[in-house]
């Protein structure tokens, strides 16, 4: 290869590195971060889009430039080289993806790990979390707990004792009951800071617990309970959404989770639950 | 061998003209004329489906039409693009089009389940639209029907939806069973494997996966009938069943199933690219073992698709490390067109645009295909419009845009006119910008927060979603200059003699439209279907 190309393909390829990292970097594609999950999701995402910028503008750029240096001239019928492959080049080319492919895999293994993706909820491990709350185990079928994304990994080890929140689904609702407050709720309200547990349930068909503040989705199956933990970071009001087909007013079927600082969570407790008032 | 001498069933008896087209016919490329057709006009019944779903969506709120009636219209939109239009015409049409003109065979392997094949499809597709119409409400749980949901909706819709889908798969298997026979069975002699136009491979791929999945999927639809007619509980939670493994049962087709959508668009850009760049197919092996590496991943990705619906980490993390690792076979594919088409003389007419933005719009799929393998980041756009977008990119970016790029190249074949090549570049500008406009908004919906299958949103997402329905009604006009320029070709088209683009692939070996036994005389012995530049730009010695 001319020394010339040589430079020209590496100029080229560092200006596609650059542009893919700056665009990953700066362009925001989503909504804001309020879980302990939510900026490792970011993290994430950041990589995946720039890699996939890269990739796209290269190809696509190889692709125009192909079209119009090469276009057929008028009057011109003759054919183009013969070039029926080429072993290195193939090679390389195969290689390529698979360690793009690769490196992903383990970045995003590792991304799941620390989400707590990977802590199989009926382990020993999980256990110690979910031991906490011996009402919430009792009330379901042992051993069928599985799936969500686990109790905490290492990075979100809860400082303090789990939330634990009973979720029935049904069409077309969410309803949340607070075993230890006794408060039965249409909205969900966690302090921030504290690790979450939802136990889910549904009553009729399959639906989804989704927060998109929080990156976190978990079907609600009937018949197979399901868990998800999070723990919530910045106070607000977000959506939560239904997010599998339920039926005709699935597109309704939204509720609130408040998120409170929490003193303002106390407060909350200290209003709504039937406990005060008796004692 | 009788298989092969078709002389006893295509004699007098056979209606002749345009007549045939209506017949059970024997002929191959009857048939696949039958399902070119028949296909597209399922692609405009499933268009206007998309087009009241955009209507709809126009508006934040519910107020276009009732609630149950969006959920039957998005099911009826799903199943007939997908069993209707995409799997027949990509597979059908144009595999008994060209196959047996690929191995040198007079028809398909076995012609009359050929015809067998074709005549299940219109009745299917009408039981499955008057569904909507006669037992009172279609279906209404997605084209994946899921139980419960599936089991609680109107009965009638659901049973219906289930016996159409099973007569669609019970033609995909017979179609499947064909492809292989006369690819590995009815070549010309002398003409070995690795001699084969591209296509060949994708189809032998695809019929491999059509033939192992296809009769899950039917297995499981017929259970949940059980469920629906005999109260059996198979997937009934409240009798005991699982919904889950119904979700295995269904993705172990319905994942095969994108690759039986989208690897028979592989093998026709493979035929395409080399005529009109006027150079070899690049890396004609790895293509091959690419395809084959391709069907054997696909079998094993399937709960992909069920990254939330409580299954156990270790399937979580083996079926992210599957699915990415197809971006490599799939990679390699890309690359070798591009190689393909450097150094080439390219002609940019309608059939190479198509081709150049299925590469486009396939490569974005992909990327964002990659990125939704990844049980992490999947959890937060799983049954959103991020979704919904990525899936578009792949089978409509990919497979339809293949689909009309094929019909420009095919149909001075099929009629031995050529489409207008203005009304043809109109067409593709329209598709292009309307495709893009409406698919591309729909990631950051569903990033932000829009899930998807529903009939109202949160009206922050309103301008996007006005947007992606701007681009939807483009992509319906753009319908209108293709449908001009198909009937007034054939009415009064230019004549294209029998091989416009000089293209050395044994189908244009012969007259434009072929005779009925495809040659007269012996078929060409062709060796080197990509040829070009070696035999200065003309069709090859034919070795008889």
């Amino acid at each position: 290869m001319p020394i010339r190309t040589a430079l020209a393909v590496l100029a080229a390829t560092t200006a596609l590195v650059l542009t893919g990292l700056w665009v990953g970097n700066n362009v925001n594609m989503l909504p804001l971060d309020a879980s302990s999950n939510a900026p490792t999701y970011d993290a994430l995402f950041k990589v995946l889009f720039s890699i996939g910028t890269m990739l796209f503008l290269g190809i696509v750029i190889l692709l125009v430039y192909s079209m119009f240096r090469f276009r057929r001239r008028a009057g011109d019928f003759s054919d183009g080289l013969a070039i029926e492959g080429n072993l290195p080049l193939e090679i390389v080319w195969t290689a390529i993806p698979a360690v793009v492919v690769l490196f992903v895999g383990i970045y995003s293994y590792d991304i799941y790990e620390r989400m707590g993706g990977m802590v199989a909820l009926n382990d020993h491990s999980a256990m110690d979390h979910m031991a906490m709350d011996h009402s919430v185990q009792q009330a379901q079928a042992p051993g069928r707990v599985w799936g969500g994304i686990g109790a905490a990994g290492m990075d979100a080890a809860p400082s303090g004792p789990v939330l634990p929140v009973e979720v029935t689904a049904m069409q077309f609702a969410f309803i949340f009951h607070y075993p230890d407050a006794q408060i039965t709720s249409g909205e969900l309200h966690v302090p921030t800071g504290q690790q979450v547990e939802l136990h889910m349930e549904a009553r009729d068909v399959i639906h989804a617990f989704w927060v998109p503040q929080f990156r976190l989705k978990q079907d609600v199956i009937p018949g197979q309970p399901t868990v998800l933990s999070f723990t919530a970071t910045k106070a607000g009001t977000y959506p939560i959404v239904c997010a599998e087909l339920c039926g005709p007013y699935h597109g309704g079927m939204r509720s609130n989770v408040v998120v409170h600082e929490p003193e303002a969570y106390d407060a909350w407790l200290q209003q709504n639950s039937p406990i005060r008032t008796t004692t | 061998m009788t298989l092969a001498n078709p002389s006893d069933f295509n004699g007098s008896l056979q209606p002749q003209g345009w007549l045939r087209y209506f017949s059970f016919s024997l002929d191959h490329k009857v048939i696949g004329l039958q399902y070119l057709v028949c296909g597209f006009l399922f692609y405009l019944v499933g268009g206007a489906l998309a087009g009241a779903i955009r209507t709809e969506l126009a508006t934040p709120l519910s107020d276009f039409m009732p609630r149950d009636t969006y959920n039957e219209v998005l099911t009826l939109h799903g199943t007939v693009m997908i069993f209707l239009w995409i799997v027949p015409v990509v597979n059908g049409a144009f595999g008994n089009y060209l196959i047996p003109f690929y191995v040198g065979a007079r028809d398909m392997a076995f012609p009359r389940l050929n015809a067998v094949a074709f005549w299940l499809i219109p009745p299917a597709g009408i039981l499955l639209i008057s569904s909507y119409f006669i037992a009172g409400a279609a279906a209404q749980s997605g084209w994946t029907a899921y139980p419960p949901l599936s089991l609680t909706t109107p009965a009638a819709g659901q049973v219906v939806w289930i016996l159409s889908v099973l007569l669609l798969g019970g033609s995909s298997i017979f179609g499947g069973i064909n492809f292989i026979a006369t690819i590995l069975k009815l070549r010309r002699p002398g003409l070995k494997l690795m001699q084969l136009p591209m296509y060949c491979w994708a189809m032998l791929g695809t019929s491999i996966l059509v033939v192992l999945s296809t009769p899950v999927l039917a297995g499981t639809l017929i259970l949940l009938s059980f469920d629906i007619i005999a109260h059996t509980g198979f997937f009934n939670p409240s009798l005991g069943g699982n919904v889950v493994v119904y979700q295995h049962l269904f993705w172990f087709y319905s994942h095969p199933a994108v690759y039986i959508m989208v690897l028979p668009a592989f093998g026709l850009v493979s035929e395409i690219l080399p005529v009109h760049a006027r150079k070899p197919l690049f890396g004609y092996t790895t293509m091959v073992y690419s395809i084959m590496a391709i069907v054997f991943l696909g079998l094993i990705v399937w709960a992909h698709h069920m990254f939330t619906s409580g299954t156990p980490p270790w399937m979580r993390l083996f079926f992210t490390i599957a699915t990415s690792f197809i971006a490599v076979p799939t990679g390699i594919k890309f690359f070798n067109w591009l190689a393909t088409l450097w150094g080439g003389k390219i002609a940019l007419n309608s059939a190479m645009l198509f081709s150049c933005a299925f590469i486009v719009n396939f490569v974005f799929g992909g990327i964002t295909g990659v990125a939704l393998a990844q049980v992490p980041f999947d959890i937060h756009v799983h049954d959103t419009y991020f979704v919904v977008g990525h899936f578009h990119y792949i089978v409509y970016g990919g497979t339809v845009f293949v689909i009309f790029s094929s019909l420009y190249h095919w149909y001075p074949k099929f009629t031995g006119r050529l489409l207008n090549e203005d009304l043809g570049r109109l067409h593709f500008l329209l598709t292009f910008i309307g495709f893009n406009l409406c698919f591309a908004p729909q990631h950051w919906l569903g990033l932000n927060g829009m899930p998807r299958r529903v009939a109202e949103y949160d009206p922050t997402f309103t301008t996007l979603n006005q947007v992606s329905s701007v681009g939807a009604l483009l992509m319906a006009i753009s319908t209108i200059p293709l449908l001009i320029n198909v009937v007034v070709t054939a009415l009064n088209g230019k004549p294209a003699g029998d091989n416009p683009w000089n293209a050395l692939t044994p189908e244009w070996l012969t007259s434009s439209p072929p005779p009925v036994e495809n040659w007269i005389g012996e078929a060409p012995l062709v060796t080197e279907p990509y040829g070009y530049g070696q035999h200065h730009g003309q069709p090859q010695e034919v070795k008889a």
